[in-house]
């Protein structure tokens, strides 16, 4: 049986340093597994966090050699045999202990997003009618398991840091699957380009790239709003239709 | 500086999963303050694991489906040893919570008429469950959480709950430490709802995360409340074996659902070779007939895979040990033969099993639109748990109420695939709803101090001995034993064996340790881990070896026939007065007479 060597930051946001483990390597194994051997032999107060162990929860985010990755789903065949794995905690975030992150900025952005508002039931009984056409994009974002890789990568966030301007692709998807959901009645749109910072994003796709769920976060969820918010904002003949039509807003409190 | 931080509530949940976050919505909309204390992150539960669906009889695709029929299958599936009324209220109130989730922006895949599709699962007469592809449970959590962020709950994450505190015979609060910096918190409360999910985490090959350490049965138990059927654990039929770091990860039933097939290590199809008589008159005898019920034909009954997951599993169980299973110790799971029928059979298996789809291709490199997937038994689900009244959900101890995994009473001798998701947001919202009533009608308490302090010092323990026993070995030996010795078949030898394990691991666990300081340390966790583990594990060893027959997903090797007396008697278990676990029988309550009409009536079909 081969040997594998992990080199992992222990430490906090302001002191520490990365610390070299080797470990026996068994078929199949993914970082967090290797980490988890580190923790049961050699350092068991090594801090990780984790849950499903399936790419399903999304607690495992790190980043691996370099990489924004859930080490739940990274293989060691995948990574280079011939050098150390490094793993390090998520940047953007500050670092409560080795692998662990303070991630409560999510939490607290997702809470100011309005949430969903939902149309007048079309039955009797209380319940909707959807084409299942019509809710396959907003079940693409609705895919995301919050691993925030995407807003560590965002260079808004990790090298601007302008966490008080802009929500970050997460929120940006996460405000999309709002919007595009067919019962929904709320309007978001100026949130969007005042408050959230959508003109952030210059479309580098580089949350794209990194999402384990495989969302296109830029193509199908944040060029679609920043098409909306042009259309609401800087559209010379919508700004002169909405003078004589209602708003989306206004409709729905006609309907409720 | 305080030893403690408090908090007061009028209700405090333990657990942010389905059940938990359905509790705290209800609870809050009547104005109670409520806490909601979780071990990980919020929406990171163990309910974002379920895959297939949440079942409810909405008779959206088959219009014969209704709650009598939903309450039939789950009193079948159960073995009769269900608590009846609660499978009832289940039944009926089911649909409502599944539409409520719409409401409050769940996005479920669509009929082609545009309502909520459902689809067939083992042991549901009807395509029963509303789901959104095999991610359900995520929709669900997700759902809770995004609505329940806006209902003006406080949440305390990575928080663990370690003791519950009384006032006299009354539940009062409960003693915790948050993971950050290792702080204790003391939340005193006039009700608790407990919502902790699940027990796999005592057996090596698990479905359950971490947090599956039966915190929520410990909890109840060492506070006095009664247990019930601790010997029922759920092994699921499909968990991936290969390679061995992803042993034991949920396979969803919903591959079956879709049209999955069982094969030996011949390609041969084994699951027609066994089909008990109750279910005979509902499976199809030719795979011909088989695949017509997948693609909705009416007329057609069920493939046998579809049979309930205490069957299914001991098949399997039986293929390998009578070496005819895969390489690896497992069994094929073959979905990638629907090509003989379905001509994009690549996109459509994309479709309808995108996790598992992934899941295979990035963790085991088999793409399973081509080939099949290797898999076998997995401990998945704990039928048994903490004794509720099944209008209420209250244990056996005032003010404190059970919903979800760690209640039971709903599932009986097995559980129904999709009956768990259902039974989060039906008895989770009643559990919310009474524990505000409680707290109302019952005013103010006064927590037992001297337990919390003693709480305390329970909980700085291992930091008494840096150099003692590294917990995390301790936990891999409870492991090791409670899988060897209280499988899915069980013998009374090699329980006992368990029993007395289980005592010399108390020992070791009294001298565990942990070095290194209190911030996010995993060793400490692990340590504070075992009490709750040791506790779960001598309850299902003690509770599995009084039940002398075979019944539901308690199968043993030296009974294997159902027993028509034993078939009438619960297990109870109790905390005795001088600390050791009583072990007492109870008569099930005869059923309603309407009811039993509706299972009669059922029978026949």
């Amino acid at each position: 049986m081969s040997t594998v060597t992990l080199r992992i930051w222990r430490g906090t946001e302001d002191e520490g340093s990365f610390e070299e483990y080797s470990i026996e390597r068994n078929p199949g194994m993914v970082v967090l597994d290797a980490v988890h051997k580190v923790q049961a032999e050699q350092a068991p107060d090594l801090a990780c966090r984790w849950n499903c162990k399936a790419g399903k929860c999304g607690s495992c985010s790190a980043e691996i050699n370099g990489m924004p990755k859930l080490m739940c789903m990274t293989r060691l065949d995948d990574l280079p045999e011939d050098k150390p794995i490094m793993v390090q905690p998520l940047k953007t975030f500050r670092t409560i202990k080795d692998l662990v992150t303070d991630v409560s900025w999510n939490y607290a952005v997702k809470k100011k997003i309005k949430p969903f508002k939902p149309r007048k039931p079309d039955a009797p009984d209380g319940t909707w009618r959807m084409k299942q056409v019509d809710v396959e994009r907003v079940q693409e974002f609705r895919k995301c398991i919050e691993c925030f890789l995407c807003q560590d990568v965002c260079h808004v966030l990790r090298d601007h840091e302008k966490y008080d301007e802009f929500i970050g692709p997460r929120f940006l998807i996460y405000t999309a699957g709002l919007e595009m959901n067919p019962l929904d009645t709320e309007d978001r749109i100026s949130d969007l380009k005042k408050r959230d910072g959508i003109g952030y994003c210059n479309i580098t796709k580089c949350c794209t790239v990194v999402c384990p769920e495989h969302i296109k976060i830029t193509d199908n969820g944040i060029i679609p709003m920043k098409e909306r918010v042009v259309d609401e904002f800087y559209d010379p003949l919508t700004r002169l239709f909405r003078i004589f039509k209602p708003s989306k807003k206004s409709k729905a409190e006609e309907s409720s | 500086m305080t030893a403690w931080a408090e908090h007061e509530y009028d209700v405090l949940i333990i657990g942010a999963g389905g059940a938990g976050l359905r509790a705290a919505i209800e609870a809050s909309s009547t104005g109670a303050r409520v806490g909601v204390v979780c071990k990980s992150l919020l929406g990171k539960a163990h309910t974002v694991m379920a895959e297939g669906g949440m079942a409810a009889a909405m008779a959206n695709v088959d219009d014969r489906d209704g709650w009598t029929t939903h309450f039939a299958d789950t009193m079948r599936g159960g073995q009769y040893l269900n608590n009846w009324r609660m499978a009832e209220l289940h039944a009926k109130e089911a649909p409502d919570r599944v539409n409520e989730l719409e409401a409050w922006g769940a996005v479920m895949d669509r009929t082609p008429d545009g309502r909520i599709n459902q689809r067939n699962f083992g042991g549901h007469r009807y395509p029963r469950l509303a789901h959104v592809g095999d991610r359900t449970g995520l929709e669900m959590i997700r759902t809770l959480q995004d609505h329940g962020i806006h209902q003006g709950f406080e949440v305390h994450m990575e928080v663990t709950v370690t003791d519950l505190v009384k006032d006299g015979s009354r539940i009062a609060g409960a003693f915790a430490y948050e993971r950050e910096h290792g702080r204790f918190v003391f939340f005193k409360a006039r009700a608790i709802v407990l919502a902790t999910g699940g027990l796999g985490r005592c057996y090596r090959i698990t479905s359950n995360s971490w947090e599956g350490t039966g915190d929520g049965h410990s909890l109840a138990y060492h506070a006095g409340a009664q247990m019930r059927d601790m010997e029922f654990l759920q092994f699921h039929p499909t968990g991936m074996v290969w390679p061995p770091s992803v042993r034991g990860i949920l396979v969803t039933e919903g591959v079956r659902g879709e049209g999955g097939i069982l094969k030996d290590k011949d390609g041969r199809r084994f699951m027609f070779d066994d089909i008990p008589d109750a279910y005979a008159h509902q499976t199809a005898d030719n795979e011909e007939e088989g695949w017509r019920y997948i693609r909705g034909d009416k007329e057609a009954r069920r493939p046998p895979e579809l049979l309930t997951r205490d069957h299914v599993a001991r098949c399997i169980n039986r293929q390998i040990k009578s070496n005819m299973g895969s390489p690896n110790g497992g069994v094929y799971l073959d979905i990638a033969w629907i090509k003989e029928h379905i001509t994009d059979h690549t996109g459509h298996i994309k479709k309808k099993l995108p996790s598992m789809y992934h899941q295979f291709k990035e963790l085991a490199g088999v793409d399973i639109t081509e080939e099949p997937m290797e898999v076998g038994p997995t401990v998945h689900y704990a039928m048994g748990g903490i004794l509720v009244d099944p209008e209420t959900q209250m244990t056996t101890v005032d003010g404190l109420f059970a919903a979800g995994e760690c209640a039971a009473g709903l599932h009986g001798a097995n559980r129904l695939g999709g009956n768990s998701l259902s039974d989060l947001i039906v008895f989770g919202k009643r559990a919310g709803e009474y524990a505000a009533k409680y707290a109302v009608e019952h005013g103010d308490v006064h927590p037992d101090m001297a337990a919390v302090e003693r709480a305390r010092l329970e909980a700085e323990m291992p930091f008494d001995h840096p150099d003692g026993e590294n917990a995390f070995s301790i936990q891999n030996d409870l492991q090791s034993l409670m899988q060897d010795n209280v499988g899915i078949v069980r013998t009374e030898s090699e329980m006992q064996q368990a029993i007395t394990g289980i005592d010399s691991l108390k020992q070791r666990m009294e001298s565990c340790g942990t070095g290194g300081n209190r911030d996010y340390n995993p060793g400490w966790h692990t340590a504070l881990d075992l009490k709750p583990l040791l506790t779960i594990s001598e309850m299902i060893a003690r509770s599995a070896e009084s039940r002398k027959e075979s019944r539901g997903a308690h199968h043993r090797e030296d009974y294997p026939d159902k027993d028509e007396q034993e078939g009438r008697l619960i297990t109870i278990i109790e905390k005795a007065d001088d600390g050791g676990m009583s072990l007492t029988k109870q008569e099930l309550p005869p059923i309603r007479e309407d009811l039993v009409a509706i299972i009669e009536e059922n029978q026949k079909k």
